[in-house]
């Protein structure tokens, strides 16, 4: 069953001027429940306004995004984001980060702290509940806010880049991470991203993005089975998904370049 | 082994020589943004205090300068302890200081949940702000004398100078705090199901806390001078009195003396605001 549905979405800005950019052309898309999607696409294609779009931080101009049937008017709880940049709250620890949600939908301190503990435990931060985001590396602290997202247990689950700012080694750490607590708790991931190798290693279909004004180019299945281990990024399967990909993307890039 | 090149800058390429890195012994100090010891930064922010007592000192004392138009620091000190002794100058202090808590902590009450306001909703900055703006230019000692028709010249008039010499400018600065609140983290906020009374009471204001407390704090050292303007005129007592009262006298010894003890007073407030500051919102200043 499909869950999420973007029928017909595009956005075009308004500069202070009055002078319009089209970001995104009409899209339709489906996402089915539990499936992991990535968006891949060159920098500044629209991909990130896509996921703006369905997380109800930014609208459509025209079109709608359903989610179960409903369309989504703005921001909620159902739908996890995590942001390419560090957007813990300072102020509160670890753990305080991670119940943010569930305090504001005001669960009990015994409930919030029991989720808290499975989550950090989850993304392994035990032993950090009670530090400040600032005193963690970034790649912890976007474990916390993968686990700040999922402890509030969405629908969906929206990355914008997410381990964008991360060294490779890191990166390379928390995809692995990632894939394997999708494993273990299915979800419907929407996951964008520029790189090519994350974009097959995570996902059971892989969007390409057109360059601006953005657009679904082609759609690429990626059919290896779960669990995934890391040794698959060397298969020859693997590679000829890349080569694909990477012809794909080279052409976008080059069209973005001439802009 | 020995034939892989070194990558580390560090350690030089050959050496025979055991290799203990050797730290930069001396650090040139004089060169820009060169951090200096806590040590040598104590030595030098008093050194200067004594400089400057020394040179004062030498022009008072030497005979250069009148004793009538500036008294040396010997005569100073004797002056304050007479100002202690005889003219019971402790009274004075206590409601100088409590003249400035009082008009501040009005001003604070007041202005504080007005900057937030303007800080969170745009229309209410688009009601106030112009009508702040315009009167936070409005050099508070202007308004003294109106102030003594209406208030006479009681504590109510005093109290009424500091008030309006903090209450614009803390609204104005607590209003651009709140109003550059990081953007992103009320997003992300938004996506963990938080309502707008969630996204000010727990995002906007923990997060403009730190720079809120700094604005008080700076306000507080300007309330300190109002204060001192609103006692030069109409007043029987306070710190301002005193000096006025000795300018009558031509006693330049307790003149001075009242503006160090305004200079300290101002620097130990300042010191209490900061630690506790500091202790409040350890996050900010990790």
């Amino acid at each position: 069953m499909n869950q999420l549905s973007i029928r017909g979405v595009s956005r075009t800005f308004t500069g202070t001027r009055g002078q319009t950019t089209q970001a995104l052309l009409p899209i339709d898309f489906e996402v089915r429940e539990n499936d992991f999607v990535t968006i891949l696409g060159p920098s500044g294609c629209g991909k990130s306004t896509l996921l703006r779009i369905v997380a109800g931080l930014d609208y459509p101009t025209e079109g709608r995004v359903l989610l179960d049937g409903q369309t989504v008017e703005g921001p909620g709880a159902d739908r996890g984001v995590v942001f390419q940049s560090y957007t813990l709250f300072p102020w509160l620890t670890i753990a305080q980060n991670i119940r943010f949600g569930l305090r504001e939908r005001g669960m009990s301190e015994a409930d919030q702290k029991e989720r808290s503990d499975f989550f950090i435990a989850k993304v392994g931060l035990r032993g950090f509940e009670n530090h400040f985001p600032k005193q963690l590396s970034g790649g912890m602290q976007q474990r916390t806010a993968i686990a700040r997202a999922l402890a509030n247990d969405p629908k969906m689950l929206l990355l914008d880049e997410p381990f964008g700012a991360l060294d490779n080694q890191t990166r390379v750490l928390m995809q692995e991470l990632l894939l394997g607590i999708w494993e273990s708790a299915r979800k419907t991931v929407l996951f964008v991203t520029h790189d090519i190798d994350e974009a097959i290693f995570m996902a059971n279909r892989v969007a390409v993005f057109s360059a601006r004004p953005g657009r679904i180019k082609t759609e690429i299945p990626v059919d290896f089975g779960h669990p995934r281990h890391y040794t698959i990024k060397t298969s020859p399967e693997f590679m000829d998904i890349k080569a694909r990909l990477t012809e794909e993307i080279r052409a976008e890039s080059m069209a973005a370049a001439e802009h | 082994m020995s034939a892989t090149p070194v990558m580390h800058s560090s350690t030089p390429a050959v050496s025979a020589a055991p290799a203990t890195p050797q730290a930069p012994r001396r650090r040139r100090a004089l060169a820009p943004l060169e951090p200096v010891g806590a040590r040598a930064r104590w030595l030098l922010g008093v050194g200067f205090f004594v400089l400057f007592v020394a040179v004062w000192g030498f022009f008072t004392l030497g005979g250069f300068v009148s004793p009538t138009f500036l008294a040396s620091p010997v005569t100073m000190v004797k002056e304050a302890v007479l100002l202690f002794t005889e003219f019971n100058f402790s009274h004075d202090i206590g409601m100088t200081v409590w003249r400035v808590f009082g008009g501040f902590v009005l001003a604070t009450v007041v202005a504080v949940p007005l900057g937030i306001a303007m800080g969170t909703w745009k229309s209410v900055e688009a009601f106030f702000e112009p009508f702040v703006s315009f009167c936070r230019y409005l050099p508070a000692s202007a308004f003294i004398p109106l102030l003594i028709l209406w208030a006479g010249i009681g504590e109510t008039q005093k109290l009424l100078v500091i008030f309006i010499g903090s209450v614009f400018q803390i609204t104005l600065m607590v209003a651009v705090t709140v109003g550059s609140a990081r953007r992103d983290l009320v997003e992300a906020a938004y996506t963990l199901g938080a309502n707008s009374r969630g996204i000010v009471l727990r995002v906007l204001i923990p997060g403009a806390a730190p720079g809120i407390a700094e604005t008080l704090r700076l306000v507080l050292g300007w309330a300190w001078t109002y204060v001192i303007v609103a006692e030069l005129i109409g007043s029987s007592s306070g710190i301002g009195h005193m000096i006025t009262d000795s300018q009558a006298l031509l006693n330049t010894g307790q003149i001075i003396f009242g503006i160090i003890v305004i200079g300290v007073i101002g620097l130990i407030s300042d010191f209490a605001f900061k630690a506790l500051n500091r202790r409040l919102f350890a996050w900010s200043t990790l």
